[in-house]
């Protein structure tokens, strides 16, 4: 056996794809065999620009999309929890109310019983991680579908939500409060941003070449210097434009950093750790998992944890941004364009199949469709009609990339 | 007919049922069945339907456990209670059904529930331990981090045999590995079952299709209501007899059947 030929590479029949052209020639075929990975993302934000810019010039403006992200950010945390639960091949409908009702429970323990700042955060996030308990055990005990379960919370927490705030309806949070100025004044200085990306382009540097090293050592295939370099520059450069063109207006949010890091977090959860793998396993046959000695009850309790967690973070996230705790805080259309979101990024609704970073830039899609819409002076009636059939076209070229992946075998 | 004990087998036995028993409700699923496996060596289980091969095969894997009777593994009396004692003890079993995940790689369905270093995987590690496995299977599969979705039948039983092996059990059982696949697919698998013999590992081998039989195992073991209904050794039993004992006469549909049939049976098999 040849001893320069990585051990992965050793079989004829695999083709290896060398280089640029290589690369181009692999992402064709996965695209064909209906992984379709980030491409709908990209050709939704192009064809979304050219019709938004074209009707409004204000559309792709620094100071909008600046706007953009942070509006973005709080119902991106409840994608996020959405990509954890329908991972695992589940669904979480109440994560809507289980945010507003986090937002009532902070302003009520904040401005009106004058709780310290971080015991109220506290109170309310550790709130929305018992609701995903109790979603849990009533899944794995009583066996009732999650569809059901979070269709009751969400009426049941609305519910509670009002009932929390009381008659007033509305709390105001006080415009001097940190998590005000968190939701709607903290941006990150420009030559801050710079390092923050400069750090991110050395960090995947030197990953990328520990990671060559080890699989060096062990004789596996590696990644050309070249393009772990080119992969980072890459990235760097186009962050580098982002914060650029956006430190022409206020620049990038605390809030939009907090997000991307929850989702950089989730992405190391789901594939660098043995929870991860069985959240997979379980979203892709459960009885395999289970036989494979995997406590599938404690996946399914630990997902409906996360999510809802992540909804209340959102939840208080959103009172911030909008100073107040109100009767309509997670109403309307948050939890579809939660869905929306996680779906459009990519993961699936049939389980088994998607990533933390779906989150970020599907709802990035839906924020851009909304601020459009709201540019052009549409009224909600017309936005809530297009988000349904933007919806309506992400589930559907879900559902139509799943048949073309069994027929070439990629699952 | 052989003895109960394979010939020239000189090493202690992995596994000696005894008595075995096995009742559901009024039914008697096994009735006083013995069996006894020796290291390297390929025993097929063979019945017709509802002779109870299932239900040793559940019994040995832990699905549920035995009512009377005595299982000796390894020169140890035991009882498997549950599907980790049986893998602890060191047997494995590859259900029919293989129970693999479509949507990880053959590396990540390997080490299913049994990841290096669970807080940050050891990919490198995994990758070469799964590499290892499959050379010593000489098995075919072009890359380890191809979806198990897009493997045919037979590479995706070498991956469900595969990850038996990851505990290195002493005794491995095969639950129709064959039942589903073609006839080059099938090749392989018999391939793999003698590679796991050539390793000195026990195999029960549960199977329906009797030219598979006559192609890997040693000794033949069958099955009949229940109970046992003799064991054979392959090299010199033909494959009437063992019909013959799996159907319960020797005169009857089957066997009539084969006499008559212009190509012979002997010559064909062996």
């Amino acid at each position: 056996m040849s001893t320069l030929t990585p051990t992965d590479h050793q079989d004829e029949r695999l083709r290896i794809d060398k280089g640029f052209s290589g690369m181009l020639k692999a992402s064709v075929d996965r695209i064909r065999g209906g992984d379709l990975g980030l491409l709908p993302v990209f050709i939704g934000l192009v064809v979304i620009s050219i019709i938004f810019q074209s009707l409004n010039p204000f559309f792709l403006s620094s100071a909008n999309l600046s706007n953009m992200l942070m509006e973005a950010t709080p119902v991106g945390i409840l994608a996020l929890g959405i990509v954890m639960v329908l991972l695992v091949g589940e669904i979480d409908l109440s994560v809507g109310s289980v945010s507003g009702l986090s937002a009532a429970i902070f302003g009520i323990n904040f401005v009106d019983n004058g709780w310290p700042l971080a015991l109220a955060i506290v109170t309310a996030i550790a709130s929305g991680s018992i609701i995903g308990w109790v979603f849990g055990q009533i899944y794995n005990r009583v066996g009732v579908p999650s569809f059901v379960i979070t269709l009751a919370g969400l009426l049941g927490f609305l519910g509670l939500q009002l009932f929390v705030l009381g008659p007033k309806g509305t709390i105001n949070i006080p415009f001097d409060s940190p998590l005000v100025w968190f939701g709607q004044l903290a941006f990150v200085p420009t030559p801050v941003a710079y390092a923050l990306v400069s750090f991110v382009v050395v960090l995947q540097i030197v990953l990328g070449l520990s990671r060559s090293r080890s699989r060096k050592i062990a004789g596996l295939s590696v990644e050309s210097l070249t393009a772990i370099v080119a992969k980072a520059l890459g990235l760097g450069i186009l962050l580098g434009f982002a914060v650029w063109y956006l430190g022409l207006a206020r620049g990038i949010g605390w809030m939009f950093v907090l997000f991307v890091l929850l989702a950089v977090i989730g992405n190391y959860a789901l594939t660098r750790t043995q929870w991860g793998r069985s959240v997979f396993a379980v979203g892709g046959n459960r009885e395999a998992a289970r036989r494979a000695g995997i406590n599938v009850r404690r996946v399914y309790t630990s997902t409906f944890i996360i999510t809802s967690t992540l909804a209340a973070v959102g939840g208080l996230l959103a009172a911030g941004r909008l100073a107040a705790s109100a009767q309509s805080s997670g109403g309307g259309d948050v939890n579809l364009n939660a869905i929306a979101a996680a779906v459009i990024g990519g993961t699936s609704l049939f389980g088994g199949r998607g990533s933390a970073f779906a989150a970020v830039l599907g709802i990035i899609v839906i924020q851009a469709i909304s601020s459009g819409l709201t540019l052009m002076n549409l009224d909600s009636s017309i936005r809530y009609m297009v988000t349904g059939a933007v919806v309506l076209i992400a589930v559907s070229l879900d559902a139509f990339a799943r048949k073309s992946r069994s027929s070439h075998g990629r699952g | 007919m052989a003895t109960l004990t394979g010939e020239g087998a000189s090493a202690a036995p992995v596994l000696t049922l005894r008595g075995i028993s096995k009742h559901f409700g009024a039914v008697s699923a096994l009735t006083d069945v013995d069996l006894q496996v020796f290291p390297g060596e390929v025993v097929a289980l063979v019945g017709d339907n509802g002779a109870g091969k299932s239900t040793l095969v559940k019994i040995l894997a832990g699905v549920h456990p035995h009512d009377s009777g005595t299982m000796i593994f390894d020169s140890q009396e035991v009882i498997v209670r549950s599907p980790t004692e049986s893998i602890d003890l060191g047997i494995a079993t590859v259900f029919q059904d293989l129970a693999l995940c479509d949507n990880l790689d053959v590396v990540g369905n390997l080490f299913l529930g049994q990841e290096l270093r669970p807080i940050r995987l050891d990919e490198v590690a995994m990758e070469v331990k799964a590499w290892e496995l499959l050379r010593q299977l000489s098995a075919k599969i072009p890359s380890v981090r191809t979806l198990v979705a897009s493997l045919s039948g037979g590479q995706r039983q070498t991956v469900a045999i595969a990850r038996s092996l990851l505990g290195s059990p002493k005794l491995i059982l095969l639950d129709e590995p064959t039942a589903a696949l073609g006839v080059a697919q099938t090749a392989e698998v018999l391939n793999l079952i003698e590679r796991l013999r050539e390793n000195g590992l026990a195999v029960i081998l549960i199977t329906h299709n009797m030219d598979d039989v006559l192609a890997v195992a040693d000794r033949v073991a069958v099955l009949r209501l229940g109970k046992n209904n003799g064991v054979f050794n392959v090299a010199d039993a033909s494959k009437e007899s063992i019909i013959a004992a799996i159907t319960g006469a020797t005169d009857n549909v089957v066997s009539q059947r084969e006499a008559t049939r212009p190509i012979k049976v002997e010559t064909r098999s062996k």
